[in-house]
């Protein structure tokens, strides 16, 4: 998988600490812990402000993801983008769609932020 | 109603095997060695299963189980898994309820426990005079199993003679950071060990399968590995949704690939020895893929609808113990043996400590590494056959489920080695 982007381990405070880069090569950094809305983040060096609360284990755009390209977390892609993705915002069932069977979700629990 | 405490037999937790030093199982005729001495009552229609229950109520504290099959039309598959459970090493008696009309072979089945030495009784409702004359003649068998057990004693037992499965359930974003790789750590000390670990779901294996392949012992398994899961995501296709449930998004996994990749872990990084199918035990130590999803064209609907049908097959392997790595936080536990519950999430940790047995949240917040896990979850299993029970086990979880399914034996390239 190539990385166009430096690692981030490398770029002093690039990245928040409440965000997990898992793979090298990924486009998305997970939330290590509830993070939310109206908080500042770092994200590869972009502040970022948070529309609405970033539940525990959900993801971030790690840089802009054009619509059709593939999401790639643990180095691997994990479905395509249906929208075009802005650095620092939520990756989740409403802008990326599975390569293999639709995802099954109730509708009003799935909005970043929802949910316990 | 407490008979079994009337008798004495069930007094003082006598099922439970003391503390030890070393791990401690009871010898079975065909070698194997159990960490439990269950009694099992096995009802062979739905018509039964009320009866069955009622005759294990008073003993649901002491390592007396219910299981059974719902249907009244025959299945191979559904028959193999009741012999395979009802024979597990973790099994010392069992009781069978027929209603007596079902199809299901009770004769066979009797036959085959018999055969294993265990003591075995069928009750067959309609003869024995209905749903009373049933629960008294059951509960005076079980407590005199019960008690006949209680008696019985262990030999010496080491790492090398355990099956481990594990399964993920309730998962979230945090399962494949956490849980599932702790998991794999685990599995990859036991394998070193010569225990035999048996990873499943290939619905849950989607987008993995060709990193998954090259793990195999031989290129050919490594085929048949990836086929399993072409096979799986078919059948998905087939009923129009994957393995994946609106939890999981709620917890923040947006499609089946994520879910996988998480799934993965549990696998650890061991080469994997073979592909089995539900009732296969392996044959030696080392790393098994478990294919869960039937063979042919679709046929009896979701392979598995629940984590426990997939608990229950994992356990008719020989499984002694169960690794169920959650997120969203499941309370389930099993018959026959007992599931570890390693939560991956470290608010749901918080908030449902009790039924949780391992905190692998604390690897996201910091407070604990994939290895320290790892071993924590390693060394709880070998505590299990010194006489330490898992929280689901002491809260009498003892889920059970089994359905319709159809197979074709596995072939001479799924067990190179």
């Amino acid at each position: 998988m190539p990385n166009p982007l430096p690692d981030l381990a490398t770029v002093a405070g690039a990245t928040d600490g409440r965000l997990l880069l898992l793979f090298e090569g990924d486009n998305v950094l997970v939330a290590r812990t509830r993070i939310r809305a109206g908080e500042t983040l770092f994200v590869a060096g972009a502040e970022v402000t948070l529309a609405a609360d970033l539940p525990l284990g959900h993801k971030l755009a790690r840089r802009p993801i054009a619509a059709g390209q593939k999401i790639v977390k643990y180095g691997a892609p994990i479905g395509t983008a249906t929208e075009s993705i802005a650095i620092g915002t939520p990756v989740h069932v409403h802008n990326v769609r599975s390569d293999y069977t639709p995802t099954y979700h109730l509708m009003d629990a799935d909005k970043p932020g929802a949910g316990a | 109603m407490s008979m079994a405490v009337a008798t004495g037999t069930a007094a003082s937790v006598p099922s439970r095997v003391a503390q030890t030093e070393t791990m401690r199982g009871w010898l079975r005729s065909d070698g194997r060695k159990g960490i439990r001495n269950t009694v099992v009552v096995a009802y062979l229609v739905e018509c039964a299963h009320h009866v069955a229950r009622e005759i294990a109520i008073p003993f649901r504290e002491h390592d007396v189980h219910v299981i059974g099959f719902p249907g009244c039309y025959p299945n191979p598959y559904a028959e193999r898994m009741m012999e395979r459970l009802c024979t597990h090493p973790n099994v010392g008696a069992v009781l069978l309820i027929s209603l007596g009309c079902e199809s299901f072979n009770k004769y066979a089945l009797e036959k085959k426990v018999r055969d294993s030495g265990r003591p075995v009784k069928t009750i067959v409702i309609q003869a024995a005079g209905g749903t009373r004359k049933s629960m008294a003649e059951g509960r005076a068998f079980v407590a005199e199993q019960r008690a006949a057990l209680d008696e019985a004693s262990t030999v010496e037992m080491d790492p090398s003679e355990l099956i481990i499965g594990t399964v993920c359930g309730g998962s979230d974003g945090t399962s494949g950071i956490s849980g599932n790789p702790a998991a794999g750590r685990a599995f990859d000390q036991f394998v070193e060990e010569g225990a035999a670990c048996i990873f499943e779901e290939t619905g849950e294996l989607i987008g993995c399968e060709h990193i998954m392949a090259a793990r195999a012992v031989t290129p050919e398994l490594g085929a048949i590995l990836e086929a399993s899961v072409a096979k799986a995501a078919r059948y998905y296709a087939t009923l129009g949704y994957g393995s994946f449930a609106a939890g999981n998004a709620e917890g923040g996994l947006t499609t089946i690939e994520e879910k996988s990749m998480g799934a993965y872990a549990k696998s650890g990084a061991s080469a994997i020895s073979g592909l089995i199918k539900p009732g296969d035990v392996p044959p030696h130590g080392g790393l098994y893929l478990l294919d869960v999803v039937p063979d042919g064209d679709v046929r009896f609907g979701f392979p598995n609808i629940n984590d426990n049908a997939e608990i229950a097959e994992l356990i008719a392997c020989g499984s002694h113990a169960v690794l169920f790595v959650t997120g969203r936080g499941s309370v389930v536990g099993s018959a026959i043996s007992p599931v570890v519950k390693i939560c991956a999430n470290p608010e749901t940790y918080r908030r449902m400590e009790d039924d949780m047995d391992v905190d692998a949240g604390r690897i996201i917040e910091g407070r604990a590494s994939l290895d320290a896990v790892g071993r924590e979850i390693h060394d709880l299993v070998i505590d299990l056959a010194r006489g330490k029970r898992t929280k689901s086990e002491e809260l009498a979880h003892q889920e059970f489920v089994l359905g319709y399914k159809s197979f074709e034996p596995i072939g001479p390239a799924c067990l190179p080695v």
